[in-house]
């Protein structure tokens, strides 16, 4: 896979052949391109670039912009360990750090015989079930030394993922409170029945009338949205599933779609009848990829009940079919004009809005994006009504949340509440104890401190699409906004100057602070940095991307005062650590080695 | 009746469909830009041209004016971030200007001269940027790049070739072009194209013509771009 012989170009041509030679594949195919060799050579791009008549600089373009595209060799095996704070927590580190030394490979570099690569990606949706790692896309959780010691063996061995113990694989959905949603058991088809009879005119105000809001963030009102795209100009019209679920903390949609599929698919169904779309979109966030072949069978059974395709239910005039559409490995997908470019098979950069999706969305279409959980909801009006599903929640937040409950607690999983469910409620019902703060909403969310834990999860109060990280006594919050900052540096997308450089700059400052090298006027400088991402970037990561630093600067100073050396200004360069390499090549490290840096000295 | 805006406590009349930027330079009032080009839709990348429009910070280069705004483009809290952005710009590639055939010439040198950028403020990333000298007439020196995509799009769009591109993501995105080998000279790449005159920044160089205007006669030692772009853009 990595020393290549000849390019497979037959098995590449019907990749090619199976998504119509489509430029607006161009992801899907390089997905699956990568999957012939492990990574995609030079050839294959300048092949792919030539048979579907585009320019090579834009397929290449788009292969340098997802992280799970390899235009360098990786491994054969190919291990990526989760990198969310709660892996962190759960000791992640510690285990990657072993399988290195047990296959005697550095992280992020390829081993020598091309058998094995090692690296960090972003939180992989398996925070309940941490520590996590996904091997050539395939999610394994609750990494131990023990399973640690094996998959080197395995590796090692050359064994092929498919004769690995199965139970490494199963994931769990450990949902732990139920409420409407997650007690609906419904015949599939039901709530579509329902809303055929109400008519177009007749669902849409079903849907006004429940007050549903976006699970997604924001939280639009999805009647709006609905509506916007029903009377706006172009055919044929779209709905998009978004399952990007890139938010450090989140895993709902990953449950729903293992677990409730069926609920979600009708849900986007109800909303193409509402919209009169006709084109389905699933983006699967490349994580969950997994997922690929149950949902999959879920669709064409529901196409050969004639819950999807021509003539729904022997309607007319109702025509709707879903396709699944993969990403690979960036967060910045989830906003939904990103997706959108994603869809059509180009970088995910955030558009210019406006015009926003519902005017001009997928290929200039009206397009709806909604949430998973959004759409699952949406089965509950469709049989129960929109005044019942208002009845439940808060005035501004109708009906329930699925919540993702990770981090310090007992019982780590799914919890479905009414909307104004207060923190001190979820943290008591999941086993939290000594808790020092919550961070709601993920990494781009609020960080909450103990004496905000009577507030609710509500749009008008504690808004959250879903995550909620628990950090008892004794977690550094500091640790964990500089975490997130990682993060948000590593997701930029690089379009707009404060967040592409902002972030990074934000990042150094954070380390220069963990490295001991933090001087007062960092901090003035860190404030300013939050304040211009806020205000100037061009889309919502960089604008969230300073939220962990600036509630934990609020809310818990001293994390970092501590780690300011008492002067003005300390320069980031530390002459110690430059010499590390150095040390290394010699094999050594006694104090001759070293140099004292004049904090040590005075002491 | 025309419509109208207020920009910094000046009435601007506009057009509808017309952006804040483009009401603003006809009536000879300045908001600086990069990424932006008279003869191509908004890109929105650099924020050189923000603006706080009804309270909120917009790209003035790509919201359409509405009548009744109240606009603060040229404030000393606008001019600050202005001020960082160009700041981030410069610390983020390699600008030795002083070396610099575009000296004089460069939009994002004299930007740092109207916003007095008189120092980097930030820790400089040096990033590994190799110089690609391969084509017989124009010389790429990525090390000052900063992402407008002008040369994408003119390439793309006006010279048919799609000779650039981007790659990469958030700080390692770089610029390619449109060759397996990575060079240039293996492109259709011609002196002659849009996308070898319009880059603002010195990284697509006409080759063998180093310094013909001497360093001080250039566009703007003898004019800012500030009122450079306003009479360009009245006419
Ligand atoms: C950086 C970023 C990432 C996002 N990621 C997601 C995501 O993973 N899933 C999601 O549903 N919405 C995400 N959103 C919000 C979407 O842009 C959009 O608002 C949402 O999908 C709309 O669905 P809703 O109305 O059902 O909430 C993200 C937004 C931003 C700015
Ligand atoms: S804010 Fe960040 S992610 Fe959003 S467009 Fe700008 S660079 Fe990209
Ligand atoms: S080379 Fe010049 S024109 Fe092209 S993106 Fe970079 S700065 Fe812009
Ligand atoms: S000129 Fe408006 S964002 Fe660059
Ligand atoms: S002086 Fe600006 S890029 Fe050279």
């Amino acid at each position: 896979m990595s020393a290549l012989p000849a390019t497979p170009t037959a098995a590449l041509d019907g990749v090619l052949q199976r998504h119509g030679h489509c430029p607006t594949e161009l992801l899907q195919i390089l997905i699956e391109a990568q999957d012939l060799e492990g990574w995609l050579p030079a050839q294959t791009l300048t092949h792919i670039a030539q048979s579907l008549h585009i320019p090579r600089s834009r397929v290449e373009g788009v292969a340098g912009f997802y992280s799970f595209l390899y235009t360098q060799p990786v491994g054969r095996y190919r291990v990526l360990f989760s990198d969310n704070i709660t892996d962190r927590m759960l000791g992640n580190t510690e285990l990657m750090d072993a399988l290195c030394r047990k296959l005697w490979i550095e992280p992020g570099k390829l081993s020598e015989d091309g058998l094995v690569s090692i690296a960090t990606t972003s939180c992989t949706g398996l925070c309940d079930q941490g520590p996590a790692m996904l091997v050539n896309g395939r999610a394994i959780g609750q990494l131990t030394h023990r399973r640690i010691n094996e998959i080197a063996e395995m590796i090692r061995q050359q064994r092929p993922l498919e004769l690995w113990p199965a139970e490494y694989f199963q994931i769990g959905d450990n949902i732990r409170r139920k409420d409407s949603l997650l007690n609906l058991d419904m015949k599939p088809g039901a709530a579509l029945a329902a809303v055929i009879e109400l008519g177009r005119e007749g669902w849409l105000q079903e849907v006004q009338k429940s007050n549903l809001r976006g699970r997604g963030g924001a939280g639009f009102a999805t009647a709006v949205k609905w509506a916007s795209a029903r009377n706006a100009s172009g055919e044929p019209k779209i709905i998009v599933c978004n399952a990007d679920e890139g938010e450090p903390g989140t895993f709902k949609d990953r449950v729903l779609l293992n677990s409730y599929a069926d609920l979600v698919f009708e849900g986007m169904t109800l909303a193409a009848w509402a919209v009169g779309a006709s084109e389905g979109f699933l983006y699967l966030r490349g994580e969950y990829r997994y997922l690929m072949p149950q949902l999959e069978a879920v669709l064409t059974r529901r196409r050969e009940a004639g819950l999807l395709g021509h003539h729904i239910l022997h309607e007319p005039c109702f025509d709707f079919d879903i396709r699944i559409h993969l990403g690979a490995g960036a967060y910045v997908c989830g906003e939904e004009t990103a997706l959108i470019e994603s869809l059509e098979g180009k970088r995910g950069t955030p558009r210019i809005r406006p015009p926003f999706p519902v005017t001009k969305g997928y290929l200039g279409r009206p397009t709806v994006v909604n949430n998973v959980e959004t759409l699952a909801k949406t089965c509950l009006i469709a049989l129960a009504g929109g005044e019942a599903f208002a009845a439940s929640g808060t005035a501004q937040s109708a009906g329930t949340k699925l919540l993702s409950i990770s981090g310090d607690c007992a019982e780590p999983g799914i919890y479905e509440y009414p909307f104004g469910v207060p923190i001190a409620r979820i943290l008591e019902d999941c086993g939290a104890s000594d808790t020092q703060a919550v961070q709601v909403g993920g990494a781009s969310g609020v960080c909450l401190a103990g004496y905000e834990f009577q507030r609710r999860i509500a749009y008008e109060d504690v808004p959250t699409a879903g995550a909620f990280m628990i950090f008892d006594g004794s977690r550094d919050l500091f640790d964990v906004a500089r975490a997130f900052v990682h993060f948000f540096a590593h997701e930029s997308c690089g379009f707009c100057t404060p967040c592409r450089v902002g972030t990074s700059l934000l990042q150094g400052f954070m380390d220069k602070l963990a490295d001991g090298h933090g001087a007062k006027a960092d901090l003035a400088d860190i404030d300013w940095l939050d304040r211009l991402l806020k205000n100037a970037s061009h889309c919502g990561l960089g604008s969230a991307a300073p939220n962990p630093v600036i509630d934990t600067l609020q809310k818990f100073r001293p994390a970092y005062e501590r780690r300011l050396v008492s002067l003005d200004f300390e320069p980031a360069f530390d002459l110690d650590a430059a010499l590390a390499e150095a040390r290394q090549l010699t094999a050594r490290d006694d104090p001759g080695a070293h140099l004292h840096t004049h904090e040590e000295e005075e002491k | 009746m025309t419509k109208q805006f207020l920009l910094d406590g000046q009435p601007v009349p506009f057009e509808d469909g017309q952006t804040i930027l483009e009401a603003a330079r006809k009536a000879g009032h300045y908001i600086p830009s990069l990424c932006w080009h008279q003869d191509f839709p908004p890109h929105g990348s650099c924020k050189l041209c923000i603006v706080k429009a009804a309270g909120r910070h917009v790209s003035a280069c790509a919201t359409p004016a509405k009548e009744g705004w109240e606009v603060e483009s040229n404030t000393p809290e606008m001019n600050g971030e202005r001020r960082g952005l160009l700041q981030m710009l410069f610390v983020e590639g390699n600008h030795f200007c002083p070396s610099c055939e575009k000296s004089g010439n460069c939009e994002l040198q004299a930007l740092g001269y109207e916003y007095e950028m008189l120092t980097p403020r930030f820790r400089h990333f040096f990033p590994e940027r190799p110089v690609d000298a391969s084509h017989p007439d124009m010389l790429l020196d990525f090390n000052r790049c900063i992402f407008c995509e002008l040369c994408v799009r003119a390439s793309r769009d006006v010279d048919g070739k799609s000779v650039f591109a981007l790659t990469g993501r958030g700080i390692h995105k770089h610029l390619t072009v449109n060759a397996e080998s990575g060079r240039l000279a293996d492109t259709d790449f011609s002196k002659d194209d849009l996308a070898a005159r319009i880059c603002p920044v010195g990284v697509i160089l006409p080759k063998g013509r180093g310094f013909t205007v001497p360093i001080g006669e250039r566009t703007f030692d003898t004019e800012t771009i500030r009122s450079r772009t306003l009479k360009e853009e009245k006419s």
